[in-house]
């Protein structure tokens, strides 16, 4: 089978997982929202404050949501050997990485981008700025993604790796963060959100080749 | 390179260096400290404080200096297999970190009578502050296996990936112009404007910092190695 179709089957028997374990999914986006109304308790209720803070916390918050569920990318396969037979079947491990990294996203960014809205809507964003919130949640989840397998394949056997994985992808999505809020604000003072997403767009470009060279090159080590 | 692939033979070598590296960085930064502190003229506007800077910056370029070093002994390591590309790029990594912690608090004691503030969000400070939390998750992830050899090559892949952060601090002081001062020594276009009477020991300091880099390197490296020849030592007296 051409290494294409095999990945077509990985996605299909990952996301039929992640339905099936549709628990642990809506964990992540009840913490997501948790985390978030956290801060009007901790700030304090004035609206005008609040929509202003609004960008930062909820991609914090997005952030914390996403690195929550990265340990678990390989974990599973690797412990029951399903990551060995995959490699043995064939399919090459860049691309075995990017479909990881695929399902990462469509079953933690993708609805985190989603819920947004609605946390958003108690922190009295205004309006118009919704739709690059969610363009920039939904770019910059992307690269988070990326970042996650490599830091989820770089761990995998680690003791303690779920404290070290927060330690690995934290610094590195920085830029990710600074971009993502930065949109949202530039929008909110009537410039242009464009030139941020462009850039966030040129680093998730960037990080393809990037994870597709270190995610499986941790996996070789964690198979030898 | 491959002439130093025999650890043994490394071990000889670094024996025979070490104590001219070690004097050499007790000389250079013994004069460069001097010349700073001492010698060379308060600022106009600064007045004593810029003496700061006879540390701060040598320690900042150390910062980036020992992580391009790690990600290069990281690569020959991944790459050509060369036995002690991870040695070194492990035992790089804690004083890379100390470097880094040194040009942090250099520069928030600067900051503080400059600027008035210990500490702001300026991308220049921020992206190091990133390769400080870089060396601590290098540290923890080496540390993190059963298998020394697995944690070894985890960081090397781990520091191949984070080298992306060193072109970010170089410009991020054009990139998002805030507090911290633009590059005045390494300019792109070769005009530096600092005086010559102040250049001369940030360069001495500097080369006292690299030699003492060396130094220690040589040290820790001579260390693990002597330590992974006890191990299958032992080994092999549990074997027999």
């Amino acid at each position: 089978m051409s290494a294409l179709g095999l990945a077509r089957l990985l996605l299909r028997r990952d996301l039929a997982l992640a339905w099936r374990q549709r628990g642990q999914v809506l964990l992540a986006i009840a913490f997501f929202v948790l985390t978030a109304s956290l801060f009007p308790f901790a700030i304090g209720p004035d609206p005008n404050l609040l929509a202003r803070l609004a960008p930062g916390i909820l991609w914090v918050a997005a952030l914390f949501a996403m690195v929550l569920s990265m340990e678990r990318t390989f974990q599973a396969d690797f412990e029951d050997g399903s990551l060995e037979q995959m490699v043995l079947a064939g399919l090459p491990l860049p691309i075995l990485s990017l479909t990881k990294a695929l399902v990462h996203w469509l079953s933690s960014g993708l609805l985190v981008t989603l819920a947004s809205p609605v946390v958003a809507l108690t922190f009295s964003l205004p309006p118009q700025l919704y739709l690059t919130l969610l363009a920039s949640l939904a770019l910059g989840s992307l690269s988070l993604s990326l970042l996650g397998t490599i830091a989820a394949a770089l761990t995998l056997g680690a003791r303690r790796g779920a404290l070290l994985v927060p330690l690995i992808i934290l610094p590195l999505s920085v830029p990710v963060l600074i971009l993502g809020v930065m949109a949202v604000q530039a929008e909110a003072l009537a410039l242009s959100a464009t030139p941020h997403l462009l850039l966030m767009g040129a680093f998730f470009l960037l990080l393809l080749p990037v994870a597709s060279f270190a995610t499986p090159a941790a996996l070789r080590q964690a198979l030898d | 390179m491959h002439f130093l692939a025999n650890p043994g033979r490394f071990v000889r070598i670094a024996d025979r260096v070490l104590p001219w590296v070690s004097a050499l960085a007790v000389v250079l930064v013994a004069v460069g400290l001097y010349a700073g502190l001492v010698i060379v003229p308060a600022d106009y506007q600064q007045g004593d404080t810029v003496r700061i800077m006879y540390v701060h910056v040598p320690a900042a370029w150390m910062a980036m200096f020992v992580y391009a070093s790690l990600a290069a002994a990281a690569a020959s390591g991944l790459i050509w297999r060369h036995p002690l590309g991870f040695v070194i790029a492990q035992s790089a990594a804690p004083i890379g970190a100390a470097f880094t912690f040194l040009a942090l608090v250099t520069g928030s004691l600067w900051g503080k009578p400059m600027w008035g503030t210990w500490w702001v969000w300026d991308g220049r400070l921020t992206s190091v502050l990133i390769l400080f939390f870089l060396y601590l998750g290098l540290m923890a992830l080496v540390e993190a296996f059963d298998d020394p050899k697995r944690g070894q090559k985890a960081a090397a892949v781990l520091a191949l990936v984070g080298v992306v952060i060193l072109p970010i601090i170089k410009f991020s002081v054009d990139w998002w112009a805030t507090l911290h001062q633009p590059a005045s020594i390494m300019r792109l276009d070769g005009q530096t404007t600092i005086h010559a009477s102040q250049l001369w020991p940030v360069l001495v300091m500097a080369l006292g910092f690299t030699a003492y880099y060396i130094a220690v390197l040589l040290v820790r490296v001579k260390q693990q190695v002597l330590a992974s020849r006890l191990r299958s030592l032992q080994l092999a007296a549990a074997d027999a």
